[in-house]
């Protein structure tokens, strides 16, 4: 499997989580490690920026995960943006995923504000994955102010429901020059490697471990299904490449004629 | 548009009576359903649900956990003063009871929110009576004195104009808690006879100026015990549907604060069982996943503990419902009695025990 490179990071694991909703701290550890997850979000809004001693930071220090701060809870580009610098220095890191949501009942991004506060942020040295929906403007508008991958939605926050929005996801990913991360809504590891498969560049689970019966299992069955979606993308990718220079049994009958 | 504007359309008897003729095949199609209207939640805190209500706890376990996951969160009550001017009948606060009145100062607010802070928590809810005392250049400073020590603020005061709710959220409010007590316009005035409280229609329009004053949550419910807890229920889900589309960038949440013995207090005529509040913390949640349901002290330990499975994502812990209770004296009358005295870091034992993470901090200042 190819590694994926966003921003200045390399990744071998494809498969990006979120630690909210989880039981506990020491759970979340445990699925997070079984996941093989090299990046975990973590709500701004959940950590104690004082506290050198925060329980949810201290059960994410694991080996080789990065940890990405959201700015989930602002609804303006503007608290974002303070939301971002204020996590820039609380945390050490200038990688932030753009969460914009004014509305609280289905958590839909605000693509205005998501793309004002993109290249704010960008502009300030940040390196900006913003999660919107399946919209393909949108995605290359976002591309073109300078977001390291863009994370459109699969369907809402929370649902389960999988790739509802598959036909979009597929002309982003079609016309994406950047990462395409495929966040919110993958409810089963079907669904994950359904988007690998696609051609996404990673997918963004957290729900679906979190308050699964037996998160850690889950973790791991996710993990595998993104592997293999992965491995069907790339090989199938190999095979168009020998369909190019195959026969070509239908019209080989008109060969003689020339 | 104002929430009368809908709310005036409906006949309280007619209502009740729509209610208590839902039938055991109504409950069945409404659990049966994605998406659940009005009619299909008055079947569920109808008395024909009650045989399926394992059913409902199982589906309303569901739906919580996938929405807000497997945590609940922790608030914490501190009044700030028990002088009132109405006289509700019900409230050991009412004007007529001879108690005594107390109004913490600045120094008293603060040793009080110290005390709190110390046990974990970030976000408080600040509850005064509705007197000339703790009016809003008092909540004003108050809020003030909160800021640097608790990211979420909520305040359960009396209702105040848009201009004052917009002044308190300049200052860090986050959000307003204000329930109507009783939507039976007809007997309201006969439980709130005297002072700014008996102003039926005042009331019902706070979560309208809430939300053009840009809030961002409001609190709704109603005292359940008072009249008919189905009827009243059902305006509380009329009005959370009107609101929400009409102020979609606001949360909600929804309390149970059930009618317990006060100082003075009337004899119940409705009172609430158990197993009926169960059924109504069900019904909310099937009927709309994402609003927040709250569960306070007023609750007993058992109740408490158990109820946390069946859709409750926010509790409160060690709390004293009067002014000064925590840190300064425990002379000034409590508001009403508590039922579970158990400490808050008891409680965060006990959420974890049933499966659940205590959250402590789910906002940041940031944010306002």
């Amino acid at each position: 499997m190819q590694n994926l490179k966003i921003g200045d990071k390399i990744f071998k694991s494809r498969l990006f989580t979120g630690s909210g909703k989880f039981s506990s701290y020491e759970l979340m550890n445990e699925s997070l490690l079984a996941s093989g997850t090299e990046l975990v979000t973590v709500a701004l809004k959940r950590i104690n920026l004082n506290d050198t001693d925060d329980e949810m930071l201290k059960h994410l220090q694991l080996p080789g995960l990065n940890i990405m701060p959201n700015t989930s809870g602002a609804r303006t580009a503007k608290e974002a943006v303070f939301a971002a610098q204020l996590a820039r220095e609380a945390m050490e890191t200038n990688w932030i995923k753009l969460e914009i949501h004014p509305d609280p009942k289905y958590l839909m991004p605000d693509p205005i504000e998501t793309l004002i506060a993109s290249e704010e942020l960008v502009k300030l040295g940040f390196i900006v994955l913003p999660y919107v929906h399946a919209d393909p403007v949108l995605c290359k508008r976002l591309e073109d102010v300078g977001v390291a991958a863009v994370m459109p939605l699969g369907s809402p926050i929370g649902s389960n429901k999988g790739l509802k929005s598959h036909t979009f996801l597929e002309i982003i990913i079609e016309q994406s020059n950047i990462p395409v991360v495929i966040d919110a809504g993958i409810g089963s590891p079907s669904h994950a490697a359904r988007a690998m498969e696609m051609g996404a560049d990673a997918v963004l689970i957290n729900t679906a471990i979190a308050v699964s019966s037996n998160p850690v299992q889950m973790a791991l069955a996710f993990k595998m299904a993104v592997e293999a979606g992965r491995i069907a993308f790339e090989s199938k990718l190999a095979k168009t490449e020998n369909y190019a220079v195959a026969s070509s049994p239908l019209t080989s009958f008109l060969e003689d004629e020339i | 548009m104002i929430f009368k504007d809908i709310f005036d359309k409906y006949i309280w008897e007619d209502v009740k009576k729509s209610i208590y003729s839902k039938t055991v095949k109504d409950v069945e199609e409404a659990l049966s359903k994605n998406y659940r209207d009005l009619e299909d939640f008055k079947a569920l805190i109808s008395p024909a649900a009650l045989p399926l209500l394992e059913s409902m706890a199982k589906l309303s376990n569901k739906y919580t956990q996938e929405r807000f996951g497997k945590v609940i969160s922790m608030y914490e009550p501190v009044y700030l003063s028990n002088y009132c001017n109405n006289s509700c009948v019900y409230c050991g606060f009412n004007h007529k009871n001879n108690i005594d009145r107390k109004i913490l100062s600045d120094e008293e607010i603060l040793k009080e929110i110290k005390t709190i802070k110390s046990f974990g928590y970030d976000h408080i809810l600040v509850v005064t009576g509705e007197s000339n005392k703790s009016n809003i250049e008092y909540l004003k400073n108050a809020v003030k004195l909160i800021r640097p020590y608790f990211s979420q603020i909520s305040i359960e005061v009396q209702p105040l104009d848009q201009q004052e709710y917009e002044q308190l959220i300049n200052e860090g409010l986050y959000a307003v808690l204000l329930y109507q007590e009783t939507f039976n316009k007809n007997n309201y005035k006969i439980y709130h006879p005297a002072g700014k409280k008996s102003d039926f229609n005042y009331r019902l329009e706070t979560h309208d100026r809430l939300g053009k004053a840009g809030v961002n949550k409001m609190g709704l419910g109603v005292l359940l015990g008072l009249e008919d807890w189905r009827t009243d229920s059902f305006f509380v889900a009329l009005h959370l549907q009107y609101l929400e589309k009409q102020y979609w960038k606001t949360k909600y949440s929804i309390s149970f604060p059930r009618l317990r013995p006060a100082k003075g207090i009337i004899n119940l005529a409705n009172p609430v069982s158990d197993r009926e509040l169960a059924q109504l913390i069900c019904a909310y949640r099937i009927f709309n996943k994402e609003v927040e349901l709250s569960i306070s002290t007023r609750e007993n330990q058992n109740f408490r503990d158990n109820i946390l499975k069946l859709g409750i994502t926010s509790i409160s812990a060690g709390s004293k419902t009067n002014p000064g209770g925590y840190s300064i004296s425990d002379k000034s009358l409590e508001q009403f009695e508590i039922s579970d005295n158990r400490s808050p870091s008891e409680i965060a034992d006990l959420i974890k025990l049933q499966g659940y993470e205590p959250v402590w901090k789910d906002w940041e200042k940031v944010f306002n």
